[in-house]
């Protein structure tokens, strides 16, 4: 067999051969060319992956695991991670989203955590189209009918439209949980003489190599790829996430691994290597869902609702026992030792025989050429004076809110159970969620998440942009007033073959990791995906981030949506920014163009410690963290819900529309009532400040710009 | 109070019930296993939770209504115990014929959740003594079939013996068929059994059972069954 019938390129196939110093059989070399894809092995991105920061005060468990952990205190953490499902998503969007949905919950569930709360970042097509419309129905759906059933909250998200996802829409999926911490699995406990047990559903062909499938484009024709989709069972799902957490409870096993990409491969073989142990594996003792399966199909099976448990022989009774009560087989199918090796046998021979930390971890890393895009400057040229503003400001604020970019989107989390659990303080819809986390007899803590992409600043500033993505989640936390304790990312993007788009991605991932630094908050987990384009079209550069942060009460929680009659409107942060990439430019002008504002990390730092303390002094009533849309659509989002308008008159520093609509920046939107002038004023002092106006009456009047209604805002909003 | 919550395969607002009702009561929640022969001795209210019971296979309610425990609370139930059925617990009540009707698709033929209105209709129920008459309060949904369906001349019947307790309103108390988020005959949204022990409700009282999480009308539910066991019924 070839070894480019299975992917690998010949300098792979050559450190196959060195390593072994024989020939790898079939089976073997199958196995090699799913583990050292792309979406196993991240060839292609361990280089930019180690530019970020990585360490922490909160950090308990970084980069490396399922999911990273932060510390919550009295010995609760929360693990955490977003993972990308676009190319199934993409050939069968029910499936598709809700195995991608149930992936990211065993990931969590394999740190020993229960699954608490999912958000989801959606990247669709042209709105307009039939295409499109359907993936998205899809999509929503099979999240929902994954998540609703499994009992896991989905609380939040983002939604992006833009024709470059067209061919390939996006489904991140993100999910956290809640885990005790000295309860806390690692794959690199087991030791030698434990047995290797298979926990869930039966093995099958289905999502064979669908780790192989993610880690090339998607071809012209997608239904030929449908076989390498996973089909899902939320039932399953949940079943399987009471019986690990009650054998966790009962402290039965040793150590467990979920089973996604490369199915049984992936998840034992990386026990054997992080805990230094062997593995003798026996394939005929897996059990099957159909005939006639070959040994590598066992192996790289990528069937759903499966763990892989490290059981000492002494509790194996007990905890078949537990199995039994949940109604899922149980089956012991081989055992670690002590010899190194990693072995897999099937019908009484040894079909796989290798070192296995070579397995995993020893795809040689790809230095794709990079190159800056030929077209840069064209991408970041903008002359502002050569747009004519337009006259009726009220109208692009009215075609903005239209935009489904920004408009609501209720339609798609009312069909998420957002409230399961009883612990989701704050839903869907606003700019961070907010989930009570239970610390057994000790005080509850609560938790805000903030989700956010910005491709179209990463396009045409892709360092810019990739800082712009994390400093918005990072803002938004604090504005509301909590701690950042670490982020997970999900970075998405075409082919690295590509030399411009591996400059994309490149210079996105120091933009990111400039901004993280710049924050002092430390990446906990992520995960890549590459590949995604068609032969038409390539998608945005899409880095996609959640960062976690921590509120140890809701005293300190600043709110959003809650002006009252009377309350002083500020701008807090610079007055004057940018249209570049601007939902503005973009809607109003069709124009895709413009450099941002770049990284200033004094003063994201000045902005974030300020905000905290306006939050936790409770020296507003309520605030939002500017993004797009700006200014603009801030103020229309406040006024619409809190349901007051408000009266401006601002010496606009600059043009109107770049005031009001410009991008970008460390800026917040408060309404202070009158009593919290003084206490406000003093927070502020020495950072720039522009009062806006007062919140009133049921009209949004901003002189020089616009004068609109509350119900035409509305009707805009919801359209 | 005593209060005992059944635990299905497919339960996912189980603990939710317990944690509501273990607060409000200030006493332990036995948690029952579906498998189980009997309820915990002494039980005065026993909850069907929501959820997705064996994963809504066949039809939503259809498999947990022929589960052992089921036996069980039907005969609480024909000894007057207290019964209340929470979403999926409501169909898994009508398919054991506990119940009359059955819940189908809502009318949008997607799953909602969402803050919800009601009105209550009557306030002599054991589960709804602690409410004003007419009281319009706030329970969430989140269902994909809570469309309460009996043909035409079965629902004057059931209308006729006030088994109509909860429908869904607009805040203004009014029952107009937009008030509904799904599609039920009469906004219909919680009924009882003839004898009014055994509550069917499709909103969730349990997670509007808490000021944390902004809504907190559900305690009027367990305040009614507690003052119905305090009277001595």
């Amino acid at each position: 067999m070839d070894f480019r019938t299975v992917g690998l390129t010949e300098n792979e196939y050559k450190t196959i051969l060195r390593e072994l110093g024989r020939t790898p059989n079939e089976t073997e070399l199958r196995l090699f060319g799913v583990m050292w894809s792309e979406h196993c092995s991240y060839k292609s991105t361990r280089p930019l992956l180690r530019l970020f920061p990585i360490e922490g005060r909160a950090v308990v468990q970084g980069p490396g695991e399922n999911a990273g952990v932060v510390d919550l205190g009295e010995g609760f953490g929360l693990a955490f991670k977003v993972e990308s499902h676009n190319h199934p998503s993409a050939v069968e969007p029910y499936q598709g989203a809700a195995t991608g949905v149930g992936g990211i919950i065993r990931d969590i569930l394999a740190m020993g955590a229960r699954p608490v709360a999912s958000m989801d970042g959606l990247f669709f097509g042209d709105p307009e189209l039939r295409k499109t419309k359907a993936l998205r129905q899809g999509i929503v759906a099979g999240i929902g009918g994954y998540g609703n059933a499994v009992g896991v909250p989905t609380v939040g998200g983002k939604t992006v439209y833009d024709e470059a996802y067209t061919e390939n829409p996006l489904v991140n999926a993100f999910c956290a949980g809640v885990v005790r911490l000295e309860d806390m699995v690692r794959s690199d406990t087991a030791q030698s003489g434990r047995l290797v047990v298979l926990l869930g559903a039966k093995t099958g062909r289905d999502g064979i190599a669908g780790a192989a499938f993610a880690s090339v484009e998607l071809a012209e024709d997608t239904s030929a790829s449908r076989p390498q989709v996973q089909i899902g069972d939320p039932f399953a799902e949940k079943l399987l996430i009471e019986c690990c957490l009650e054998l966790l409870e009962k402290r039965l096993i040793d150590s467990m691994q979920d089973m996604g990409a490369a199915g049984i491969i992936s998840s034992s073989s990386e026990i054997a290597a992080k805990s230094g142990v062997g593995m003798t594996l026996d394939l005929d003792r897996v059990p099957l869902r159909e005939k006639g399966m070959t040994p590598w199909e066992i192996a790289l099976s990528e069937s759903q609702e499966r763990m892989l448990l490290i059981v000492n022989p002494d509790r194996m009774e007990q905890v078949l026992q537990v199995a039994a009560k949940w109604a899922l087989d149980c089956t012991v199918f081989g055992e670690t030792t002590g010899d190194g090796r990693y072995v897999m046998k099937a019908g009484g021979a040894m079909v796989v025989d290798l070192p296995p930390a070579f397995i995993g971890g020893n795809a040689p890393i790809i230095h794709w050429p990079s190159r800056e895009p030929r077209d840069l400057e064209e991408r970041q040229r903008l002359e502002v004076e050569e747009l004519s503003p337009p006259k009726d400001l009220g109208a692009v604020l009215r075609s903005l809110l239209e935009d489904p970019n920004l408009g609501s989107k209720a339609w798609i989390s009312e069909q998420y159970d957002s409230m399961v659990q009883t612990n989701t303080v704050i839903g869907p819809g606003g700019p961070v969620s907010v989930l009570r986390v239970l610390r057994g007899d000790k005080s509850p803590v609560f938790v805000a998440f903030s989700m956010e992409a910005d491709p179209w600043k990463c396009r045409t500033d892709p360092r810019g942009g990739g800082a712009e993505t994390v400093a918005r989640t990072l803002r938004s936390l604090s504005v509301c007033g909590a701690e950042p304790l670490g982020w997970t990312n999900c970075l998405n993007f075409p082919s690295p073959q590509d030399p411009e788009v591996f400059w994309e991605m490149r210079e996105c991932v120091q933009g990111m990791a400039d901004a993280a630094r710049g924050l002092s908050c430390p990446v906990v987990s992520g995960n890549v995906s590459l590949y995604n384009e068609t032969p038409q079209k390539k998608i945005l550069p899409t880095p996609l981030v959640v960062t976690a942060g921590l509120l140890s009460d809701l005293d300190g929680f600043l709110p959003w949506s809650r002006w009252r009659e009377g309350d002083h409107l500020f701008l807090a942060g610079m007055p004057n920014t940018a249209l570049g990439a601007s939902r503005y430019l973009l809607r109003t002008f069709g124009l895709l163009q413009g450099k941002i504002l770049p990284f200033d990390a004094g003063a994201e730092q000045d902005f974030t410690a300020r905000a905290r303390r306006t939050a936790k002094e409770r020296a507003a009533r309520s605030a939002r963290s500017l993004a797009g849309g700006g200014l603009a659509v801030a103020l229309a989002k406040e006024a619409m819900e809190s349901g007051i308008g408000a009266r401006l008159d601002v010496q606009i520093p600059t043009r109107p529309d770049v005031f009001l609509f410009g991008e970008g920046g460390p800026r917040a939107l408060y309404a202070v009532p009158p009593a919290s002038l003084p206490l406000f004023r003093s927070i502020w002092r020495g950072s720039p400040l522009t009062e806006l106006g007062v919140a009133t009456g049921n009209i949004l009047d901003v002189k020089r710009g616009f004068s609109l209604s509350l119900a035409e805002l509305r009707d805009s909003w919801r359209r | 109070m005593n209060v005992s919550v059944v635990v299905f395969p497919g339960s996912n607002c189980d603990q939710d019930a317990v944690r509501a009702l273990a607060s409000f009561s200030g006493r332990p929640v036995a948690q029952v296993w579906h498998g189980d022969p009997a309820l915990p001795a002494a039980t005065d209210l026993v909850i069907l939770p929501g959820g997705f019971s064996y994963g809504d296979y066949l039809r939503t309610g259809a498999m947990a209504a022929r589960s052992p425990i089921m036996e069980a609370v039907r005969r609480h139930a024909y000894e007057g115990g207290l019964v209340l059925g929470i979403c999926n617990g409501f169909q898994i009540l009508t398919e054991a014929r506990l119940l009359p009707g059955t819940l189908l698709p809502n009318k949008t033929l997607t799953f909602v959740c969402k803050p919800c209105t009601l009105r209550v209709e009557r306030t002599d129920t054991p589960f709804t003594g602690a409410f004003r008459p007419n009281q319009v309060v706030q329970f969430p949904i989140a269902h994909h079939e809570g469309l309460f369906y009996l043909p035409e001349k079965e629902l004057d019947e059931l209308e006729q013996r006030g088994q109509v307790v909860f429908r869904y309103a607009s805040p203004e108390g009014s029952v107009a068929p937009e008030a509904s988020p799904n599609g039920s005959l009469r906004n219909i949204a919680g009924i009882v059994n003839e004898r009014g022990n055994v509550l069917g409700l499709m909103p969730h009282p349990e997670r509007a059972s808490d000021p944390v999480l902004g809504e907190r009308d559900g305690l009027l539910v367990w305040q009614s069954v507690a003052g119905w066991i305090e009277g001595g019924h």
